[in-house]
């Protein structure tokens, strides 16, 4: 399951961010937390989704954009968590969070390359919160909450393929969009996908590159095994040499007193 | 009044000194903010946000600890596997130091993880796609080794009989183990940030980087054995020939100039050298901490004041205020966007309070067993009072002050 979201359609009604609080039982009366400096709202633990406000570069162009996780094919944020409380649904593809797992260290928070999971700071026992893209929903064979909510056609769930396809049709019939689906080789692509009539630069997307970042640890990891073995044989070779090295000596040794003996 | 005592009691010496009575004192406020840490989250006790969900107690009690925690691996493999046999005096002081590290670090991880009743689900749930999966099973296993291996000087003097024959046999092999797995979790503090390409500085991200956490370690231990010793000497006059000491940081040194040499290759593979003048805050952090955390120690070690032990003294301060720098930099720095995280008060409390604790241990263990070379160490200027009578009346005294 993917969402298609385009950005020229979206009118900034947030029925969908009231549809997210509404199905995963959010809590409405919470005050943003983050506050960015543009005076948009940035996701926290009552809020997986938002919808920020985009002026264009010359103050001329209104846009909005609705933000949540991005659901991607090589989330860097379950492959950092080190009790697997956060597994991408093979099924889905939704990146879902279990709370039960967690432990709390907040290293998916640091690892997420568009820095979207968020901690519940406020609680005895904190949870990170982001954007399940409705996992139970969309299992029945539902579209997220958000998506059903969304009036305009912004949002638009269904096949990743079929999706991107219909992105590059889009993008070719009118002239007016960005020759570019963010997310779709974005760290690996993701199941969320954006297209848009004004760079995504200028819409608060972050410019990352297609290697997916999990590729890094992945090729770390891979070599720790081998070289631990490795150092073991060292070590363990010259611990075994010395000590021969002083066996030798020392019977030697006793071999000198006996011959003084 | 001087409050300068010892005391033997039960056969154990307690020393007190108005130091320790602040320390101790620092340590009770640390309980008391603990408590209020583990029963009502973070709100009140840090200052952590969404945008540094990583503060003080992950960025210098664990990294840094870890760091200095060095000292002991770095030693042991020089005097067990390497045979430099004359690092031997210095070794038992490491491996206090390092043992006492590694327990701080892991109270300070406690402390960190919001759902700690959590704790040992990465024991059953196997996330073995994280670094901190591996960092979490080395950290535990490597403490560990290393409380064993301490054992062995506790049961010089108690349970002599019964223990300390079985563990004298198998501690060539926690020597073995206990080598191995340090190594492989100070580079993997690296790793951890391999996965932040996205988010780091360019000039703090690179794939050498468990590399550069290995060998940081190493330098950065040797470093921490000459601050130990110094401090060890001023408070016990024990002293350690000062060639031992620059033999010992000479080693460090070579690592060091390694690092060096890997930097600048990155440097120059990645074509980086714009991001390093300028003049942001990230630019001007990785030159302080290149230039006083590695470019002067090294021009002192190769220079004729490392004769001297001012010099080498302060090579040492300089290369651990380096990597604590580097590792800061990596965990703020690097990943800084907006607003500004300044540890709050209860963190900069548990912390300061960790530290006073290990202090705290350190000198008794130190004053009752035989780690820096006499069985037991006792204090210069002390008055040597040894009667229980006198404790009670001390601390009447100083409180009726
Ligand atoms: S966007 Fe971030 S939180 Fe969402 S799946 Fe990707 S890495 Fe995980
Ligand atoms: S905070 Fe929880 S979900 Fe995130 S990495 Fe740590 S254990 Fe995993
Ligand atoms: S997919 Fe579900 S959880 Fe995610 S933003 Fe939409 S409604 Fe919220």
């Amino acid at each position: 399951m993917a969402v298609l979201v385009d950005i020229t359609k979206c009118i900034g009604c947030e029925g969908c961010t009231v549809a997210c609080k509404r199905y995963n039982n959010l809590n409405f009366k919470a005050k943003p937390r983050n506050v960015k400096d543009d005076d948009n709202v940035e996701l926290d633990d009552n809020r997986w989704t938002v919808i920020q406000e985009f002026h264009g570069e010359k103050n001329d162009k209104l846009r909005f954009v609705k933000k949540q996780c991005l659901h991607c094919k090589e989330p860097a944020c379950a492959s950092a968590c080190f009790s697997k409380a956060i597994q991408k649904d093979e099924k889905t593809g939704a990146v879902v969070y279990y709370p039960d797992l967690c432990v709390g260290c907040r290293y998916c928070l640091v690892a997420c390359p568009y820095s979207i999971p968020k901690y519940q700071w406020n609680e005895q026992f904190p949870q990170v919160s982001k954007c399940q893209m409705c996992s139970e929903r969309v299992s029945k064979g539902d579209a997220p909450a958000c998506v059903s909510a969304c009036t305009t056609g912004a949002l638009m769930s269904g096949d990743r393929d079929e999706l991107l396809k219909k992105a590059h049709e889009i993008i070719n019939s009118d002239s007016r969009y960005i020759n570019h689906v963010y997310g779709e080789h974005e760290v690996g692509g993701a199941e969320w996908l954006y297209i848009s009539d004004v760079p995504f630069e200028e819409l608060g997307f972050k410019d990352v590159s297609n290697v997916p970042v999990t590729s890094y640890t992945k090729s770390y990891l891979s070599k720790v095994p081998g070289l631990a073995a490795c150092w073991a044989l060292f070590l363990s070779g010259i611990a075994f040499y010395n000590y021969r090295v002083d066996k030798n000596r020392k019977s030697h040794d006793d071999d000198d007193q006996d011959k003084e003996g | 009044m001087k409050v300068y005592k010892c005391f033997r009691i039960l056969g154990w010496d307690f020393t007190i000194t108005p130091v320790r009575f602040v320390l101790t004192g620092l340590v009770a406020l640390m309980v008391a903010t603990v408590v209020l840490r583990l029963l009502t989250g973070f709100q009140y006790v840090t200052n952590l946000t969404d945008e540094t969900p990583w503060g003080m107690w992950i960025a210098f009690d664990v990294m840094c600890g870890v760091a200095l925690a060095g000292g002991g691996y770095s030693t042991a493999l020089l005097v067990s596997i390497f045979q430099y046999k004359e690092f031997h005096v210095v070794a038992r002081g490491a491996l206090l130091t390092s043992l006492l590290g590694y327990i701080l670090v892991m109270a300070g991880l406690f402390l960190d993880i919001g759902q700690w009743f959590n704790f040992w689900r990465p024991f059953v749930s196997w996330g073995y796609t994280s670094v901190l999966f591996e960092v979490f099973w080395c950290i535990s296993i490597y403490t560990t080794v290393l409380s064993i291996e301490f054992f062995e000087i506790i049961t010089e003097r108690i349970l002599r009989k019964k223990l300390h024959r079985y563990i004298v046999k198998i501690l060539p092999v926690l020597v073995v183990i206990g080598l191995i797995f340090p190594v492989m979790h100070q580079s993997s503090l690296g790793g951890l940030f391999l996965i932040m390409k996205e988010r780091m500085f360019p000039l703090w991200w690179s794939e050498f980087l468990p590399l550069y956490f290995l060998l940081s370690s190493f330098f950065i231990g040797s470093a921490m054995v000459t601050i130990e010793t110094t401090l060890a000497k001023t408070a016990y006059g024990h002293e350690i020939p000062h060639n031992i000491m620059l033999k010992l940081t000479r080693v460090g040194a070579g690592m060091m100039f390694v690092y060096l040499l890997l930097k600048l290759y990155d440097l120059f593979e990645k074509h980086e050298w714009n991001y390093v003048f300028q003049g942001t805050l990230q630019s001007n952090m990785y030159c302080v901490e290149m230039l006083f955390g590695i470019l002067i120690p090294l021009v002192i070690i190769v220079s004729p004041l490392s004769k001297k032990r001012g010099g080498l003294l302060t090579y040492a301060t300089l290369t651990v205020f380096g990597v604590i720098l580097n590792r800061l930099n990596c965990v703020f720095t690097s990943m800084y966007e907006s607003g500004s995280y300044f540890p709050g008060i209860g963190e900069i409390i548990v912390s300061v309070g960790l530290i006073s604790l290990g202090v705290l241990i350190y000198c008794f263990l130190v004053e009752n067993f035989n780690i820096i070379g006499n069985e037991r160490a006792v204090q210069v200027k002390i008055d040597k009072d040894k009667d229980i009578k006198n404790l009670i009346w001390a601390l009447l005294r100083t409180k009726r002050r």
